[in-house]
């Protein structure tokens, strides 16, 4: 009797174990899908892919990422569609534009999907019922270059824009603009994302405004050209350079002390933070205090600029 | 020998509906899409690809490139290319949303403006080829950089941004505007433009006296103006016909997104003339159909979603949509030669 006693309770007690951790999914079972508007394939993009493929791993979950080929929104808005019907148990999306964007998240959330947002978005994440924000603010980090710039005295500058329709970009031209104080003006360079179109583009803005003492590039992809221009023009490190985001050869451009300052988002943080966030409050319900995340801005110099420049060789800044 | 034997006529011999079915151009494309659809319905119907929102999600795709798709499908048959479909859709969202957001028209008049708009750039571009006969592939492509410039130069002069929105609250209760915008028995709008579409154009081609001139003008222009076919009308109306295509695009994304950004179609020419060829329309002209391209539209948006669901890493993206592609023409030419053959 006693024995079948304590093989029931220790058959009742397993039955309770086994029942409570069915109630925490299995991290193998977890599937999150990430959809961008970036494509993997540009250079500040892939060092987030990078980090989202990490914190996969590092989580043991399922991660899917998901991007449209162009800087298209309607498009961005079917690919989450879609996510939402694939019934993931998690959601990750930048919103370069609530508007397009935002019934198409607002109904990830009312099918019960936790929705983060990551890189763009800092100001609307909330009203959309997403989570978390994990990224920088953009006016601000635009505004902090043009305060920079104006120190040293730049009056005119270039903004030199890779992805305009996305608001984020022109948001970080405005704040440079007004970054730079009463009196400057700031010319915008919209371009697209071919190299040689960006550098003949800067080459030309400079032949049509000689007093151009700046320039902003808002993006890698439009960084690099800017470069190989003031290069051919026998101009780099006469103007200010300042980039948003890095590469090796900004990263290297700063090293030499030809540039003023690159501004770091830490985008890596981006990709690897939401999977791992969602990860616990998928498992446990945890969540941090902090309603938005922030990566960046951080500004990398020539004084720190080589012990960044091995790790953005890796593709992890 | 007074009498003639009638059955030896064979204009009209009685054709069996089976062979009627399979001479048609856009048997290969139905074909295709069906084969399609059951590769997704097996490997990704357990991950929402047959769900209600799922199958909502590519047909919408579907819709949308399907309406450029009719457009430009009347267009090739009628022995025209248009490559400015894509810059159009920007320039026409622009002249919608601009009007609305900066300078507070109703949005029933800012939708008027950008189909006027539209109908004066297919004019413009029927025009160029009409007097000079160069190839429209090259006029249109022109007017791909021309309207994508003046979207961008004009955006940026009049808000200086890439990007207007807050249109939302313009459109609620704009008695034009509400055919653009929400879903009817939970599918969304553009599937029913897309259909009533197809179902109109389709009778326009093949049972009315427009219909016949579009044939002949894309057939042989010359041996359709000796016939007193107005060839030069025709081509206008068929370039507007692509421009308006284009506008209720636009006006389907601006209204139902509540925002235009000056990126907006790009690619969209070329993925409409893919949905025409897939569909059985002709490089040359002369044949095709609006079913074709409407299912050849189809084809395209459910691979393009479809991938999705089967949850196959991105970076392989283009490879996959790239072969899927491949073998749905190949699959639908494979058809049409036996349907041809059989003759």
């Amino acid at each position: 009797m006693k024995k079948l006693f304590l093989a029931l309770s220790v058959i009742i007690s397993f039955g309770l174990v086994a029942n409570a951790l069915a109630q925490v999914p299995e991290r193998s079972d977890i599937r999150i899908v990430v959809v961008s508007h970036g494509a993997a394939s540009d250079p500040f993009w892939s060092v987030v892919v990078n980090g989202v493929d990490q914190a996969a791993a590092d989580m043991g979950v399922n991660v899917e990422y998901r991007a449209p080929d162009t800087f298209d929104m309607p498009r961005m808005a079917q690919l989450i569609d879609a996510a939402v019907a694939s019934n993931p148990d998690g959601l990750i999306v930048s919103i370069p534009d609530a508007d397009a964007l935002g019934d198409s998240i607002r109904a990830a959330v009312e099918a019960g999907i936790p929705v983060m947002s990551m890189n763009s978005g800092s100001d609307v994440f909330k009203d959309l019922g997403v989570l978390r924000h994990v990224g920088q603010t953009e006016y601000e980090a635009g505004f902090g270059a043009g305060q920079r710039m104006a120190a040293k005295g730049v009056q005119n500058g270039l903004c030199v824009n890779h992805e305009v329709g996305n608001v984020a970009l022109d948001l970080r031209c405005q704040g440079f603009e007004d970054g730079l104080g009463e009196g400057a003006s700031v010319d915008v360079l919209a371009v697209s994302t071919d190299p040689t179109e960006i550098r003949n583009a800067v080459l030309a803005a400079f032949s049509a405004n000689a007093n151009l003492e700046g320039v902003l590039a808002v993006g890698p992809v439009g960084g690099e050209p800017t470069i190989a221009a003031l290069e051919e023009n026998g101009q780099l490190g006469e103007i200010e350079l300042g980039f948003f985001d890095l590469s090796p050869t900004i990263l290297q451009t700063l090293a030499d002390g030809n540039a003023a300052f690159a501004i770091d988002q830490q985008q890596y943080l981006q990709g690897y933070l939401p999977v791992a966030m969602l990860t616990l409050y998928i498992q446990y319900g945890l969540l941090p205090g902090s309603e938005v995340v922030l990566t960046g801005p951080g500004f990398v110099t020539p004084d720190n600029a080589a012990q960044v420049v091995e790790l953005s060789a890796q593709g992890i800044r | 020998m007074a009498t003639i034997d009638r059955s030896a006529d064979e204009r009209i011999r009685e054709v069996g509906i089976l062979r009627k079915l399979l001479s048609r151009p856009e048997l290969g494309a139905v074909s295709g899409a069906i084969l399609v659809f059951i590769f997704f319905a097996i490997v990704a119907a357990n991950r929402g690809f047959l769900s209600f929102r799922g199958v909502s999600s590519w047909l919408e795709v579907s819709a949308q490139l399907g309406i450029l798709a009719i457009g430009a499908s009347l267009l090739m048959i009628g022995g025209e290319f248009d490559l400015s479909i894509g810059s159009m859709i920007a320039a026409a969202g622009m002249a919608m949303a601009i009007p609305v957001a900066v300078y507070g028209w109703p949005f029933w008049l800012a939708i008027l403006l950008a189909f006027a708009f539209a109908l004066f750039v297919g004019y413009i571009n029927g025009m160029i080829v009409n007097r000079t006969r160069l190839p429209s592939f090259i006029v249109t492509l022109a007017f791909l950089f021309i309207l994508r410039g003046l979207t961008i130069g004009f955006t940026r002069l009049i808000t200086g941004r890439t990007q207007v929105s807050g249109l939302k609250p313009a459109a609620e209760g704009d008695w034009l505007a509400v055919i653009f915008r929400g879903d009817i028995f939970g599918l969304p709008v553009s599937i029913y433009w897309w259909l009533g579409l197809a179902v109109l154009t389709t009778w326009i081609l093949t049972r009315t006296q427009f219909g016949n001139w579009v044939f002949g003008v894309g057939g042989d222009a010359n041996a359709a103006r000796n016939t007193g076919v107005p060839v030069e009308r025709v081509r206008i109306i068929l370039f507007m016909g692509t421009a308006v295509a284009a506008t209720i695009f636009a006006a389907l994304q601006v209204i139902d997104l509540g925002s235009a950004d000056v990126n907006r179609g790009q690619l969209k020419e070329f993925e409409a003339i893919i949905a025409a060829v897939i569909g059985g329309c002709l490089l040359t002209g002369g044949y095709g159909s609006v079913v074709g391209a409407v299912f050849g539209a189809l084809i395209f948006g459910m691979v393009q979603q479809g991938i999705f669901f089967t949850g196959v890493n991105t970076d392989w993206f283009k490879v996959f949509l790239g072969l899927m592609l491949l073998i749905a023409v190949l699959f639908n030419n494979f058809i049409r030669k036996r349907a041809t053959e059989a003759k």
